[in-house]
């Protein structure tokens, strides 16, 4: 049996994660996370569901991942 | 035998208030909470020419800024900041130079105040340090006043911070006395209002509001407007709770906007001459019809763009509003 695919970084290829709530984006119920994404920075990373540490600005945000970098409301990724 | 004469309370209050500028007392307020839809208009309508009458067209436009994020070691039970709920957020510092940019932003929006905020039970040695080196390089840059909130402070705290040259401080009772333990347990409201008894007394200006939505009774919430206005701040926050995930509120609703817009009359009726600014939650609660209904409605002062853990209106969209509500942004030589 072979392994599945993942990317440099360890995650499974094509896996994303709500930045919500960190759970899989295509499983289960995300309605309330859309809603909730309106007045919230993201709180997980897409790409590994670790929690980030979130800075709000007065007109922005800027979110960092240990693995995955920083990301912005300029740069959302 | 004469019938007895019923006053309407809005006819009482129109004099007292409006014309006398006496505050409503707790007694009153309970009843303007209880008034029913078809009379909110008319609440609103007096709110407003109280507000006009007393504290004028202006409105304060303040920006806010988290210094210190999470970990807070207190368990306020709205706060996503509690490191003693399982929240997604996560500790953060901020650094001089993005609190400095952080302050730009906001003075760019026209406000005149920026309050540095940090999620602690009081501060420390190195939170007075970070502040005391942030004020000085805001100054050096930006001609705005600068205000702060960082928890319950020590005598000495309140005379460097004053020294400093903070023009207001921000410490919110957040809630009725009586409800208080309902709301947090790891300190009392009567340690807060030591708090601000010492910020009065260096020569601060005193910014106390809360947070309503969570779960007072309506009495309670009258009993809080009656608390504010013994404390006669210079300035009231109100906050609408919005319930954070992984807190012990996370599951409680949204209050009704029709009970949102009676607070904000009621609270302007208590506090005639106070600043009383639209905060966090509004935007949920309110929605956009609504802050333009709270605008016509007793507040006078807004936070503008980001809040401190989640994003606000852009901050163009209230300016534009106040614009079109013909409502002046107070200007920087016009504070209090």
């Amino acid at each position: 049996m072979s392994a599945p695919l993942s990317t440099p970084t360890g995650e499974p290829v094509g896996t994303t994660y709500c930045d919500q709530c960190g759970q899989p984006a295509g499983e289960g119920e995300h309605d309330r996370c859309a809603v909730r994404r309106a007045m919230e920075p993201p709180r997980y990373c897409a790409d590994c569901a670790r929690r980030m540490v979130v800075q709000v600005t007065p007109n922005g945000w800027l979110a960092r991942c240990g693995r995955h970098g920083e990301r912005t409301s300029v740069d959302p990724r | 035998m004469a019938a007895p004469v019923h006053t309407d309370i809005l006819d009482e209050l129109r004099d007292s208030v409006l014309e006398r500028g006496e505050p409503a007392t707790s007694a009153q307020v309970l009843q303007l909470l209880r008034l029913p839809d078809e009379r909110l208009e008319d609440l609103l309508e007096l709110a407003h020419q109280v507000r006009m009458r007393w504290c004028g067209p202006e409105v304060e436009v303040e920006g806010i800024i988290s210094l210190k994020t999470g970990g807070c070691p207190e368990d306020c039970h709205f706060c996503s900041q509690s490191g003693l709920f399982a929240s997604p957020v996560r500790s953060a510092w901020l650094d001089i130079p993005m609190l400095v940019e952080a302050a730009k932003q906001t003075a760019k929006t026209g406000a005149t105040e920026f309050c540095i905020v940090a999620a602690v039970r009081g501060p420390d040695k190195r939170l007075m340090s970070q502040v005391a080196a942030g004020i000085a390089a805001i100054k050096d840059e930006i001609d705005i006043n600068i205000a702060c909130s960082l928890g319950m402070l020590t005598a000495e705290q309140v005379d460097e911070l004053a020294a400093m040259g903070v023009h207001r401080y921000n410490h919110n009772l957040e809630t009725a006395r009586s409800y208080f333990p309902e709301v947090v347990s790891t300190h009392t409201w009567e340690e807060r209002w030591e708090t601000l008894r010492m910020v009065r007394e260096a020569g601060m200006e005193v910014c106390c509001g809360g947070i309503v939505g969570m779960g007072e009774t309506d009495e309670q919430r009258a009993e809080f407007a009656g608390q504010l206005a013994e404390l006669e701040p210079d300035e009231v926050p109100l906050n609408f709770l919005n319930p954070r995930p992984g807190t012990p509120f996370g599951d409680l609703e949204l209050m009704p906007a029709g009970d949102a817009l009676r607070t904000v009359a009621a609270f302007r009726l208590a506090l005639p001459r106070t600043v009383l600014r639209f905060a966090g939650g509004r935007e949920l609660t309110l929605g956009d019809l609504g802050a333009r209904k709270g605008l016509l409605g007793g507040i006078n002062a807004v936070i503008v763009g980001n809040y401190l853990t989640t994003l606000g209106r852009p901050a163009e969209s209230d300016i534009d509003l106040l614009g079109e509500l013909s409502m002046p942004v107070k200007a920087l030589n016009e504070t209090l």
